[in-house]
Formats: C-alpha cells, sequence, structure tokens
C-alpha cells in the first residue's frame, strides 16, 4: 500500500504515532480510572484469581467446553458431509435456512417445544444438536468449496487411468480437497467454540456458564467475566494462529 | 400481539443501528490496519483479534453487568447495542481489509508512481474498486449479526427470539410461533441478500 518512506513520510509517521500512542494512551487510562473509581482493581478483588481451586473450577469449565465443542464439531461435520455430496432442492433449502436462522432460536426449540412432544434431551445434548444443525449448514459449504477446489483435470486423469469414479474421489480429489480446507475448517472450529458459550442458556456446565455461577458466589462480577474472556482469547488465538500457519504451509506448497 | 411487534421492532432497529455502528468503527479499524503508522497497525490487530475471539455471548454479559459495576450506565437496549456493533466491527474491519488487499498491488503502485498521496491513491483508486468486492462480504457480516442479535435477548433485552419464547409460555403454540419467528428472519436475510445483490450491480 505504500512505499519505504523517505525522509518527509518518516517525519509524519513519527509524528502519527506520538499523536496515536497518546490518543490510545489515553483512552486505557480513562477505562483504568474508571476501574479504580469504583474499586474494580482492588487487589481484594483479584487474590482469588491467583488460587487453583477457581482456576480448577473455571479450567473445567472449558474443558466442558472442549468436549461439547468436539462433539458438535464430528456430528456437524457429518451432516456437511452429507449435505454437500447430496446437491438437490432440499439441502440447498436447509444450508440457505440455517444460514438464517439463530442458534439461540434452535436452542429454545430444545428447551420449551420439544419437552412438551415428549422429547427431553440431557443438558449436553439439548446444546450440542441445536449446535450441530446449524454448523452442519457451515460445513457444507466448505466441503463443496473445498471439492471444487481441486482441478477438474485430476479427475479426468484419475478417469482415464482407469480408476472408478469412487476411488478417484477417494484417492485422488479429497486428499487435495482436505488439504484447501484445512484452515477454513480450523476457524469454524474457532466459531464453534464460541458457540458453545450459549451453555449459559441451557445451564450446559461450560466456560461461560460456570462463570456466571462463579460470579454469583463470590460476587466478583467483572474479574470473572475478564478471566472468562481472557481463557476463551487465549485458546481461541492458538486456534487461529494454528490456522494461519496452515494456510502459509498450504501456499508454500502451491509454489 | 404488542409482544410481537415489540419483539420484531426491536430485533429490526438492533440490526440497523448495530450494523451502522459496526459499519463506522470497522472502517476505522481497517484503516488503522492499513496506514503506513506501525503503532496504529498493531492496534487495529489487536482490536480485531480480541474482538473476533471471544464469544459475543462473553461480552454481552461483560457489558449488560459489567458496565454498571464501573460507573457506566445506559439504557440496556443501547448497552446491547455498544456489544454487538464492537464485535461485529471486527469482522466488518477483517471483509473491508480482505477487500482493499483483493486490489492488486500494481494499481496502488501505478497510482503512486503518478505522484498521488497515500490519501489520494486510496480514494480514487483503490477504494472505488475494493467497494463492489466488498459487498458480498459485508452482506454476510450483516446477516451473522441479524441473527447475533438474537444473543441480546439472553441478557433481557426483549428481541424477537425472546419474545418468541415469552409469547410460547403464554399461547402454548411452540409450532406456530418459533416458525413465525424464523419465518421473521429468513425475510429479513432476504432483504440484506437484495439489496446487496442491487448495490452490487449499481457498483459494477
Amino acid at each position: 500500500m505504500f512505499d519505504a518512506p523517505g525522509p518527509r513520510a518518516r517525519r509524519r509517521v513519527f509524528w502519527a504515532s506520538v499523536v496515536s500512542a497518546a490518543v490510545l494512551l489515553a483512552l486505557v487510562a480513562l477505562g483504568l480510572r474508571q476501574f479504580a473509581a469504583n474499586g474494580q482493581l482492588d487487589a481484594d478483588r483479584w487474590r482469588p484469581y491467583l488460587t487453583w481451586p477457581v482456576w480448577r473450577y473455571l479450567l473445567g469449565g472449558l474443558w466442558s467446553t472442549v468436549v461439547a465443542a468436539f462433539a458438535t464439531g464430528v456430528l456437524a461435520m457429518a451432516g456437511g458431509l452429507l449435505l454437500a455430496l447430496r446437491p438437490n432442492r432440499f439441502t440447498r433449502a436447509y444450508a440457505e435456512v440455517m444460514r438464517t436462522v439463530p442458534v439461540l432460536l434452535l436452542v429454545y426449540v430444545m428447551l420449551f417445544v420439544l419437552p412438551s412432544f415428549g422429547v427431553n434431551l440431557p443438558l449436553f445434548w439439548k446444546l450440542v444438536v441445536p449446535l450441530a444443525l446449524s454448523h452442519a449448514a457451515s460445513y457444507a459449504v466448505i466441503f463443496r468449496a473445498g471439492v471444487e477446489s481441486v482441478d477438474p483435470g485430476q479427475r479426468e486423469a484419475g478417469l482415464s487411468l482407469g480408476m472408478t469414479d469412487g476411488s478417484v474421489t477417494r484417492f485422488v480429489v479429497l486428499p487435495q480437497a482436505v488439504r484447501h480446507m484445512t484452515p477454513l475448517l480450523v476457524t469454524q472450529a474457532v466459531s464453534l467454540l464460541k458457540d458453545t458459550s450459549l451453555g449459559y442458556v441451557v445451564s450446559y456446565a461450560e466456560l461461560l456458564f460456570n462463570g456466571r455461577v462463579l460470579a454469583n458466589y463470590n460476587g466478583l462480577l467483572i474479574q470473572t467475566f475478564l478471566v472468562v474472556a481472557f481463557i476463551y482469547l487465549v485458546v481461541n488465538l492458538a486456534l487461529s494462529r494454528l490456522a494461519h500457519r496452515l494456510e502459509a504451509a498450504r501456499a508454500r506448497a502451491a509454489r | 400481539m404488542s409482544l410481537v411487534l415489540e419483539g420484531f421492532l426491536n430485533t429490526v432497529a438492533l440490526t440497523l443501528l448495530s450494523f451502522a455502528g459496526a459499519l463506522l468503527v470497522g472502517l476505522v479499524v481497517a484503516v488503522m490496519r492499513i496506514v503506513p503508522v506501525p503503532l496504529l497497525r498493531g492496534a487495529g490487530a489487536v482490536y480485531v483479534e480480541v474482538w473476533r475471539n471471544i464469544p459475543l455471548l462473553a461480552w454481552l454479559v461483560l457489558f449488560v453487568f459489567g458496565l454498571p459495576e464501573v460507573g457506566v450506565r445506559m439504557p440496556l437496549f443501547w448497552t446491547a447495542f455498544c456489544a454487538i456493533a464492537l464485535y461485529e466491527a471486527a469482522f466488518v474491519a477483517e471483509a473491508l481489509r480482505s477487500g482493499v488487499s483483493s486490489v492488486a498491488t500494481g494499481q496502488g503502485e501505478a497510482a503512486r508512481a503518478l505522484g498521488l498521496s497515500f490519501g489520494q491513491s486510496l480514494r480514487h483508486v483503490v477504494l472505488p474498486q475494493a467497494g463492489r468486492r466488498v459487498v458480498q462480504p459485508l452482506a454476510n457480516v450483516a446477516i451473522a449479526l441479524t441473527m447475533a442479535t438474537a444473543l441480546a435477548g439472553v441478557v433481557g433485552v426483549v428481541d424477537m427470539t425472546r419474545a418468541a419464547q415469552r409469547i410460547n409460555l403464554e399461547l402454548a403454540q411452540p409450532l406456530l410461533v418459533f416458525t413465525g419467528a424464523g419465518l421473521c428472519y429468513l425475510v429479513m436475510a432476504a432483504g440484506i441478500g437484495f439489496g446487496a445483490r442491487v448495490l452490487e450491480r449499481r457498483l459494477a
């Protein structure tokens, strides 16, 4: 977007840096002042977060989050594969509807509608099933794009070697498609992990719900939810980094 | 019946206002990420990573229950608006940035070779070409935002999803109520998709 700066541009960048540093510092200072003025920075309010029991409780929540995200991911990928392999009017309509209806609405159907029809699943599935139904549509889009990203010449070459249609798909197209899709799949995992925070609504003891329980117990609302947000941030940043790495590796392999 | 209307209007208002807010903040963040000032680029990147790696529901809980504890009091609707707008701004910024970087580097180089300044080349060369390419990604963000407003119901805003749940408690007509609410979201998404296609053709 810009050339290597000359002396005048360097001066301008310098002053812009000074001004923006001042503005950013002022914003941070304002926030801290607001926290301090309301006693939210007192050491007493943060000390519990240096103790193991609190962390054990929150990390237990994180574990449940990961378990729910994993179960959802497996189900949603299976569903997405089915949807992607059979592109017809029904599957397209399904994907379109799931792309626009909030997951929360599906969760409410699970919580308030199905029980009156005699379907009352355990809490875990009340969270996982709606998430899987909704994410299956996203996975279908990723899978379809992945398969389409493989050069049609690859399939033709396989067929001309006398391979059957099924073995071309399995040994030629899918391995290449998977390599193309991996970064997107990791990004999707981040979105899935974030969506499991709906456990807050269904009372499934995942990270955000545990945060709520903890905040109700010790009354340290801001501290608890900041720590919870921090845990989400660390986990998802690690996943995003992984996606970047895979993307870079793919770009290198393509060259 | 008034609950239905209240829920629907709140969802529409929250969607429109948050998207406007997200566009504004997202534009600022996207510009921060492409200017030649390292500090601003870093700050923009931090903004995007922090906001989009933490679930919106966690942000909503922090804002709605946390802000009053540090002495910031706002009506519930506007607190939810702030959280949703700031969250989606990260996605808007990413959509805008990828639109700008999809314009071939040769275009920017040509503009500079002609002696245009950074602002001029951005305004006259890069942005007009990026404009059409960002319509579809931005429409996707808008649809995601429509769905995201449902989460405001969890922290107490009477939006369409929340209204549906409350009406269902009274009417005990679950299929009707929830299908109706689902249809409303479909219609809104279809409206956004239609608007995006019109806009795309205009900018072509």
